[in-house]
């Protein structure tokens, strides 16, 4: 086991870490603020993927996905906030099992629309720099890879600076810290959770468009997405965007190193088993903050 | 059993209600064939594949033998227990005979039902042993077990090297973990070590799980081996990712070399990968190109699909064809569509005008053909075309590949 | 009698004679519909009266299915014996899950995820375990179609209805005692307040424990059941997330903690199934996924405006 394959295992581990860190950010954005346990996360993270070949190969028009992030990123906003105005509100103060049996049944429609527009093959994105790898020494990058990281660390900072320095940002955050208290203070409550729901779509749609520059998409790809950055929001911190892309990259590599060390097929085992240690022994998480 | 299946299933239960008694009483002179393919799903563009065979049998078939086929077609959608309750519905609307189904652990599933309902099964292509190792007298396969194509793979492996002057001593095994994956390593594990005419040693096995899309681990496993080529048992969609991470990895060995797997020979790899498919090696159950039943075939097949090739669904169609064939053959015989004549007759198949390379279509007790061959298909100039045995062969074989990179 | 005695009591000699008049598909359908019915009562207990949520629920289905199946398949051990060893098994396990969870003060959410991630550990460990055949599946012999084997649960579909039945009604009525004795009200209390349950000096921790391992008992039991009814078990379909889903669906639409959600979710959400697929059969419209989206949309509004279930609604519709 050298070196060179053990540090572009870690790399290639490290970057795609860092787009799954993006589509937490957007769980953690949304249960943090809302408190609504969106388990049709990973479904909307597919219906991101999906416009984004559309954009690439459907219409003609040939658009990058990369350069698609915009006009997903942006429907996806309206999406999302109509979708927690309409559909989501009231159930915000309702039962764990309601919130999830009605992101469920999100999920099956968004799933099986999917399916009956696009049908069940895998559906991709064929970009010319594709298959193009960085070299440096005995290093290799994939250049997609890089590229998909960059986008996600870009906009995991433009929300970073959004939560901390804008009024808009401190309002959210100070919903999610004491929703009695931002009521009584004027914020208009409803209003900010659907912008914070739009803002995590937002999260998905560029997480999405990334990851269909990676890997291929099919209607069914969702539930593994939506357990992914539920393992990752609880490692690494609820409530916080930095543990967010760290529970992202942490789990990117230990799925990596346990794919290289262990068996390839199991590299998902050790990311619950991570996930049970973590809820049993630090609920927080690395970063997140103790209520 | 989930709710989707379920509904497939009573939709077909008030069909089941009426016609339950209507049908296989009375002689008729047409066979229900009732046909379970995976249409959709991650074997759906295999299954589309075989289905062509299928379509074109009817026409064939009553040229030949004079026999009147229906087709009863059900998708399993790539899923197990789809395939269960779609048998169910099958037997439930009218099939006389069960042909299908591709997949390994969607066959074991089917028998089961077959044998429960006594119902004659005809698999087309699947190659799990266990499957005719169940003592079952209603299921019977037409296709090599893992075992028969990993000795034929093997030993088309040393012919490849015989022919070409190439001796590697080590390969990197890949494959894919499930039913038909596991059944194919067992086979290697099991035969390899006794071909002391091959000179290689497998220096690594890596397994992958055939829905994953990130393979970027895997074959940088592989390729840290410094194996000199790659032994792959894989699907479709897998080894197109596959062959994409190994040009991001910069990882160019002597070869791909499948001792008998789907996937490098389809339309869809080379379609997806245009260049990049050339020189992939697959040693599978192949028809004969020169055989008159091939022939007919392919000229019924240009008829209805004139934008494709045979070639790209050789196996697909030849054997989904010779399933049919079986069970007109064997419904010709019996001349009733009662499920235990027909089993009976089955039993009693001896076909020896057919499609695919090796001798004749005759049962074994287990329900199993023996002595099926294969061929060695390279991808060249944008096909698969057969390049072993010389016997049957359109090109030469090239090994090691043009891209290999000391 | 009073007025839902009386109809429980019609319900039920309808079931009874059931077979008489089903066909075989019909009878199936039922079958299926007792399963979930079943199942779904067995979720309810740890839900609905101690108000602890489980979302890998398969887990339960899925050992006890691996257990007595493989104990069959390589020793040759009839179901009747393989049953009270997978319960036990899954208790076990259940008991761990519970008090790892609770000893660490896991509620809510929490507890979900973690019963999700158990069940997920659960299935990729099967995945490789040579024992149960990995990825490709369990197959138990399937025996001579028509004879009644009791000993090895074998025998025609009328059996297995008759078994589901049975179960349904078991736990229709362990459900039912349960609830009114001292256990039922200690669970109500812990899932309305948890501090004050405490406060009044009920112990929280083992009558939760005590929910969680008779869950996993009964869910164990429809786990031997699916084993030997449809003879093959894969680590795929038997722990995935979708099986735990369609166990809960039947109660959550049903209405949680109450007696007959369960068995009334699981039927309308059959015959909602069915009534699409037949819908679009004779609209002829036979694109695939648009079924699901149809049943899908009708899930969401059954959630957003039936929030207790059905059962509650229709129980004072009917005035039961």
């Amino acid at each position: 086991m050298s070196a060179d394959l053990i540090a572009n295992v870690v790399i290639a581990g490290v970057l795609t870490g860092l787009v799954y860190g993006l589509m937490a950010l957007g769980l953690s954005v949304i249960f943090g603020v809302v408190r609504v346990v969106n388990f049709a996360h990973g479904e909307m993270m597919t219906v991101a993927m999906y416009a984004a070949t559309v954009l690439f190969a459907g219409l003609g028009l040939g658009l990058d996905p990369f350069l698609a992030i915009i006009p997903v990123g942006a429907a996806f906003f309206v999406f999302g906030y109509a979708l927690q105005w309409v559909v989501i509100n009231p159930f915000v103060t309702r039962p764990e099992h309601a919130q999830f049996m009605l992101l469920v049944a999100v999920a099956i429609i968004l799933v099986n629309a999917l399916l009956a527009i696009f049908g069940p093959d895998a559906r991709g994105v064929q970009t010319d720099y594709q298959l193009d790898s960085l070299a440096m020494g005995g290093i290799l990058i994939d250049k997609t890879r890089l590229y998909a990281a960059g986008v996600a660390l870009a906009t995991a900072l433009g929300l970073l600076v959004f939560f901390k320095k804008t009024r808009v940002g401190t309002a959210i955050r100070a919903c999610a810290d004491n929703h009695l208290g931002a009521l009584i203070v004027g914020l208009h409550v409803r209003r900010l959770y659907a912008l914070t729901f739009g803002i995590g779509a937002v999260c998905v749609a560029v997480a999405g468009c990334a990851m269909v520059a990676l890997v291929d998409v099919t209607p069914s790809a969702g539930p593994a997405f939506t357990l992914l950055a539920f393992v990752i929001v609880i490692v690494g911190g609820l409530g916080s965007m930095a543990g967010a892309l760290l529970g992202g990259v942490l789990i990117g590599v230990s799925e990596a190193l346990a794919g290289l060390l262990v068996a390839p097929s199991a590299k998902s085992m050790f990311s619950f088993g991570l996930l049970i240690v973590v809820l049993l022994l630090r609920p927080r998480g690395l970063l997140g903050r103790k209520t | 059993m989930d709710r989707r299946q379920f509904t497939i299933a009573t939709g077909a239960g008030a069909l089941a209600a009426v016609s339950r008694f209507g049908i296989g009483r009375a002689q008729t002179r047409k066979l229900r064939v009732g046909l379970l393919l995976p249409r959709s799903g991650y074997l759906g563009l295999i299954g589309q594949s075989c289905q062509k065979g299928a379509d074109l049998a009817p026409g064939v078939i009553k040229e030949l033998l004079g026999v009147d086929i229906e087709l009863l077609n059900a998708d399993f959608e790539s899923n197990v227990d789809t395939a269960r309750t779609r048998a169910e519905r099958l037997i439930g609307e009218g099939a006389n005979v069960l042909v299908g189904p591709f997949d390994s652990g969607a066959a074991s599933a089917i028998a089961q039902v077959a044998e429960q309902r006594q119902m004659p099964f005809i698999i087309n292509i699947a190659a799990a042993p266990q499957i005719t190792e169940q003592g079952y007298k209603f299921v019977f396969r037409n296709f090599q077990t893992a075992g028969d194509i990993v000795r034929n793979g093997l030993d088309l492996i040393g012919d490849l090297f015989a022919a070409t002057g190439a001796a590697p001593r080590t390969a990197v095994y890949m494959h894919v973990n499930d039913t038909f994956g596991q059944g194919m390593t067992k086979a290697i594990q099991a035969m390899l070590p006794a071909r002391t005419k091959l000179p290689f040693k497998i220096v690594d096995d890596i397994a992958y799980d055939p829905a994953a899309k990130d393979l970027s681990v895997e074959v940088a496993k592989a390729k840290a081996t410094g194996a000199d080529f790659l032994l792959l048992v894989c699907r479709l969609n897998d080894a197109i990712i596959l062959r994409r991470e190994m040009v991001k990895q910069r990882w160019n060995p002597m070869g791909i070399i499948s001792p008998g797997s789907p996937g490098m020979y389809e339309e869809q790899y080379f379609k997806t990968l245009g260049k990049l498919a050339s020189h992939a090696i697959s040693n599978v159950p192949w028809y004969n190109p020169k055989a008159k039943l091939t022939k007919l075939v392919e000229k019924a097949f240009l008829k209805r699909y004139p934008k494709d090739q045979l070639v790209f669904n050789g196996l697909n169609v030849g054997f989904t064809f010779e399933a049919i064939l079986v069970a007109a053959d064997a419904f010709k015989r019996a001349r009733s569509t009662d499920p235990e004549g027909l089993a009976e007759a089955i039993r009693l198949t001896n076909i020896t005008e057919k499609m695919t390379l090796g001798g004749p279509i005759k049962f074994n007790a287990k329900g199993q053909v023996e002595g099926i061959g294969s061929a060695s298909l390279q991808n060249l100039d944008g096909m698969p075309r057969v390049v072993l045995p010389s016997s049957a062969a359109e090109a030469k074989p090239v090994f090691p590949a043009p891209y290999y990179k000391t | 009698m009073t007025r839902s005695g009386r109809a429980l009591a019609l319900i039920g000699a309808l079931l009874v004679a059931l077979p008489a008049f089903a066909g075989t598909y019909a009878l199936s359908v039922a079958t299926l519909i007792l399963w979930f019915a079943y199942a779904g009562q067995a979720w309810n207990v740890m839900m609905g009266f101690a108000g602890q949520l489980s979302l890998g629920h398969a887990l339960y289905v899925g050992v006890a299915g691996y257990v007595a199946g493989g104990l069959f398949v390589h020793h040759g051990v009839p179901p009747v014996v393989g049953l009270p060893v997978a319960m036990i098994a899954c208790t076990l396990g259940g008991l761990a899950i519970g008090s790892l969870a609770f000893r660490f003060g896991i509620s809510g959410v929490y507890l979900a995820l973690l019963t999700i991630a158990f069940a997920e550990f659960t299935r990729i460990g099967f995945d490789h375990l040579a024992w149960t055949g990995g990825p490709g599946g369990m197959f138990l012999k399937v025996g001579r179609h028509g004879a009644w084997d009791l000993l090895n649960f074998r025998g025609p579909p009328i059996m297995y209805y008759y078994a589901a039945l049975i179960l349904a009604a078991l736990a229709l009525a362990l459900c039912a005692r349960l609830s009114r004795s001292r256990v039922g009200f200690y669970w109500r209390a812990i899932r309305e307040d948890e501090e004050a349950a405490k406060a009044l000096g009920i112990n929280v921790f083992r009558w939760k424990l005590g929910a969680v391992a008779l869950s996993a008992a009964m869910t164990s039991v429809a786990g031997v059941f699916s084993a030997f009814y449809y003879n093959s078990l894969f680590p795929e379909q038997v722990f995935g997330i979708h099986r735990s889903i369609e166990i809960i669906l039947g109660p959550i639409i049903g209405g949680v903690g109450t007696l007959f959600g369960p068995i009334l979710g699981a039927a309308a959400l059959t015959l909602l199934s069915d009534g699409i697929t037949e819908s679009f059969a004779a609209l002829g419209w036979e694109i695939s996924g648009i079924k699901q989206v149809s049943y899908g949309v009708v899930l969401l509004r059954v959630v957003m405006f039936l929030p207790r279930g059905i059962w509650p609604a229709l129980a004072r519709r009917l005035r039961l």
